[in-house]
């Protein structure tokens, strides 16, 4: 079985800084993959180059397809759906429109009905649809931040750190979130995580990314186990 | 010291440069061109002037104003008076204009806090504008028959020739105006090179690039904006001065201070905002590629005779698409990006490969 | 009494246009976060462009909607061609393209056209009501018209269709948008392809009664910034607000004080300093950071 998402010798950077050296790493269909890494270790440049923001070099093949130097926006096209470091919220928008603006590559009356599921998934998003997005609190902007990717019905989502800046409850009620979402609805995922205790509880596989190198990689269950990635990532 | 043979090199040829420079500015073009290009170079200094006291406000500190033809306008009008009605000597008039712009830089500078960056432009295009209907206000009417209308206020008694204590070489009016516009010029480029390499110079740069670290430094920032601002001021002032001597005379619309304004503006841009000579150059450029590009234009374009009045209308065309491309390959101005390209030109040379400099 | 009202009503219809252009304005400022010195000079040649085909004997109209169409297609052209080189370059990098076009689209719209007064039929008769001894002319109400029509048309545009909404998406957060797949690129071409229709219309119907020169379009411009400022430049709401207030109190101070030259320019200016210093991002604009 081929991978959905199949990525080898990637290379980015930004201008002469060269951040990724070459890393190899895949996500199965129906999979949760999580890349471990600590901060400038290159894990938001690796996801932005996988949806096209930053130029790379490489092979990035999706859906059997090589989508590498190709525009973001075919890249969502093509189904890959990325939650920006920071939630990228669009602010000036309401809560309802960054759903809506989720499906801007679809058409038809599902829009509608999935947005009424992603509400009772979400429903203090329902409660508050006709905010303006820039007012609501972190917690709140990373479930539209999911929810407007989820909008698009893709068939991986990239999540770039979503634990950053939230309060431990309300990350531990999203990485539940993500579960469910993962068993139910079988969404592959590829998580980038400084915090490897929920994500190892996420995902099925893992890597660690240290200064644009994949130096480890193993079942969730490994890593959790390996002693290296107790000592750097769990603090043990 | 360790003289090799690079640094020799270029300790020659800079003296060479210094040396022609010298002659060229110092001797033969006030000594043998003929009148009409000793005042363009005096207006060409003069705005150059003006170019570099508004890039330490807009470069090196990120305020952005288009509104220093005002400052222009006020050191115009202000030796104007003094020497049409007062019989002032120009000289004498320098540190009045200077002082009477600082202030009024000053004055502007506290508001000038308060708004920032698109809103803060605006409102210096807002005072460009509304400079001319000050000066009707403020100047006794008979002093200033024609302040803030756009007529030309006539100065038939100030005195054009060069003062008894001038060297004896300095005998006509153009030359007197041309070296008077070009030892402001030179005070002026070593004031601004003392400033930027001072305290207050880092101070400047601290303020645009990062307020709330600058502070927490021990930066006062509105004395720094304020000064900053007022210095400014106090150079576009001066170059208004000069302008009276090599106009011989004093207007001030408010078509004329915008126009001024927006002028200065581009020779910042173009000349380049990170570097001291940059702004001035890029005032020497403005003005005189406003006279070449009407002279040189050719008098047929493929079967299209090309008139008088057509020259006179294309000149702003040609002018603004060269600003447009000189933005395309060019942003960071010509001696900014000069100096881009001789460190890549240079670093190619030496088989290094380039690495861009963070700013 | 009834002077007033009539100079209130004056007012209002001089506002209208700079609400307009400000309008245009703010378009531009708010997808492109540029300031666009350049704006009066674009309407200025798509009503150069109304006076051509209404010499070849077009009906005022549809020379009116034609220019519209050339102009909607011409500013996104501008903006794919001139500014999209240059949009990540510094403000005043970007301030002296629009100044190098304000320059460039003047002269070129004179030497196309020539420099003469050219005179435009009149879209609509001229006529003056008088109702309860106040004059109120046909151009006052035609040129409140259009904007009201202007307003509605974006209005109903933006906030109820797809493309709407993914314009104001990217004028918010273009990253985000993209990575939805919204064509970042097309929605900044729409945002200058519809202020310079707003601009051409704008152009057409102000010039009409005094005749068209080179410098028809550029007090007009001072007094759409102007108002843009006041109005807060992220705010189309401000823009036409602004501009209203703008023109009423324009045409108030020639008729209360009289005094010498350009003292239309104060009003504007006066008001920009007093509000700004009180509300630094303008009376309906939003404290976020902002380019320049």
């Amino acid at each position: 079985m081929t991978a959905l998402l199949e990525v080898s010798e990637l290379r980015a950077g930004y201008g002469a800084v060269r951040v990724l050296h070459g890393i190899d790493f895949s996500v199965d269909e129906g999979e949760v993959v999580v890349i471990l890494g600590a901060n400038g270790a290159g894990k938001t440049t690796t996801l932005r180059a996988i949806s096209g923001m930053i130029e790379a070099g490489g092979r990035v093949v999706f859906d059997q397809r090589s989508i590498v130097g190709r525009r973001p926006e075919k890249i969502a096209a093509a189904g890959i759906a990325h939650v920006p470091q920071g939630r990228g919220t669009i602010l000036d928008l309401t809560v309802e429109e960054n759903l809506r603006i989720g499906a801007y590559l679809r058409r038809g009356p599902e829009i509608e009905s999935d947005i009424d599921r992603w509400y009772s998934t979400f429903p203090r998003l329902k409660d508050r649809r006709a905010q303006h997005a820039g007012s609501m609190s972190g917690g709140e902007q990373q479930m539209i931040a999911i929810a407007r990717a989820l909008m698009a019905r893709p068939k991986l989502v990239l999540l770039d750190e979503p634990s950053l800046g939230l309060a431990p409850l309300v990350t531990q009620e999203l990485f539940r979130t993500l579960t469910d979402l993962n068993r139910a609805d079988g969404i592959s995922m590829l998580v980038v995580e400084q915090n490897a205790g929920l994500a190892l509880n996420l995902a099925a596989r893992g890597y660690v990314l240290e200064v644009g190198t994949i130096v480890t990689s193993g079942s969730a269950a490994e890593l959790a186990d390996n002693d290296d990635v107790r000592r750097a990532y769990l603090g043990i | 010291m360790n003289l090799d043979r690079v640094h020799v090199t270029r300790l020659v040829l800079a003296l060479v440069l210094v040396v022609g420079a010298a002659y060229l500015f110092g001797w033969y073009i006030p000594q043998f061109k003929e009148s009409a290009t000793t005042y363009l170079w005096a207006e060409a200094f003069y705005i150059g002037v003006a170019a570099m006291g508004l890039n330490l406000l807009t470069g090196y500190n990120g305020q952005v104003s288009i509104g220093h033809g005002a400052f222009f306008g006020l050191g115009m009008y202000t030796t104007a008076i003094l020497m049409q009605s007062h019989n002032w000597p120009f000289v004498a008039t320098l540190p009045v204009a200077a002082a009477l712009s600082f202030a009024v830089g000053v004055l502007v500078g506290f508001p000038a806090l308060r708004v920032k960056g698109l809103y803060l432009a605006l409102v210096t295009l807002g005072l460009a504008v509304l400079f001319p209907q000050l000066t009707s206000r403020f100047v006794p009417h008979d002093l200033c028959r024609t302040c803030g209308t756009s007529q030309v206020g006539e100065l038939p008694r100030i005195k054009l020739r060069p003062p008894s204590w001038t060297p004896t070489f300095i005998k006509f009016n153009d030359q007197w105006a041309y070296y008077a516009a070009l030892a402001i010029a030179v005070i002026a480029i070593v004031g601004v090179a003392l400033i930027v390499r001072s305290r207050f110079g880092r101070a400047l740069i601290a303020v645009r690039d990062h307020e709330a670290a600058a502070e927490t430094v021990g930066i006062n920032i509105a004395r720094v904006k304020v000064i900053a601002f007022a210095t400014s001021a106090l150079y576009a002032g001066t170059a208004g001065s000069c302008f009276v001597l090599v106009k011989r005379l004093a207007t001030a619309s408010s078509a004329s201070t915008f126009q001024i304004s927006i002028e200065l503006l581009v020779a910042v841009v173009v000349g380049g905002t990170a570097t001291v000579l940059g702004p001035f150059i890029g005032g020497v450029l403005v003005v005189f590629s406003d006279r070449y590009i009407s002279e040189s234009f050719p008098k047929t374009l493929l079967f299209w005779h090309i008139n008088d009045s057509v020259k006179n209308l294309l000149s702003p065309a040609i002018f603004g698409i060269g600003l447009i491309l000189l933005m395309y390959v060019l942003p960071d101005g010509i001696v900014g990006g000069g100096r881009r390209i001789a460190t890549v030109a240079i670093r190619r040379l030496r088989g290094r490969r380039t690495s861009p400099a963070p700013t | 009494m009834s002077l007033f009202l009539t100079q209130l009503m004056n007012g209002i219809g001089s506002g209208a246009v700079y609400a307009s252009l400000a309008l245009a304005l703010v378009l531009v400022f708010r997808t492109t976060g540029i300031l666009n010195f350049a704006q009066g000079e674009m309407a200025l040649y798509s009503t150069y462009l109304v006076w051509y085909f209404t010499q070849h004997d077009l009906p005022v109209w549809i020379a009116i909607l034609l220019s519209m169409a050339i102009s909607f297609v011409g500013g996104a052209a501008i903006e794919r061609v001139l500014i999209r080189p240059v949009e990540q370059a510094s403000p005043l990098v970007l301030v002296i393209v629009t100044i190098g076009m304000f320059l460039a689209i003047n002269s070129i719209a004179q030497v196309q056209f020539g420099n003469d007064i050219k005179l435009l039929p009149r879209a609509y008769p001229n006529k003056t009501w008088l109702p309860g001894n106040v004059q109120i002319s046909s151009d006052t109400l035609v040129l409140v018209g259009v904007l009201l029509a202007e307003c509605l048309i974006l209005y109903l545009l933006l906030n109820r269709t797809r493309i709407g909404l993914a314009f104001r998406a990217v004028a918010s957060n273009p990253e985000s948008s993209r990575l939805v797949g919204v064509p970042v690129g097309r929605m900044l071409m729409l945002g200058w392809a519809m202020a310079a229709a707003i601009g051409a219309l704008a152009g057409a119907l102000v010039v009409a009664p005094v005749g068209l020169q080179g410098a028809s379009m550029q007090s007009i411009l001072v007094y759409a910034f102007a108002s843009a400022a006041l109005g807060g430049f992220d705010s189309p709401l401000g823009a036409v607000v602004a501009g209203l207030i703008v023109g009423v109190a324009g045409t108030m101070t020639t008729q209360y004080l009289h005094a010498v030259h350009d003292i239309e320019l104060v009003v504007p200016f006066g008001l920009i300093l007093v509000v700004l210093l009180v509300r630094p991002s303008g009376l309906f604009g939003s404290t976020r950071v902002e380019r320049v």
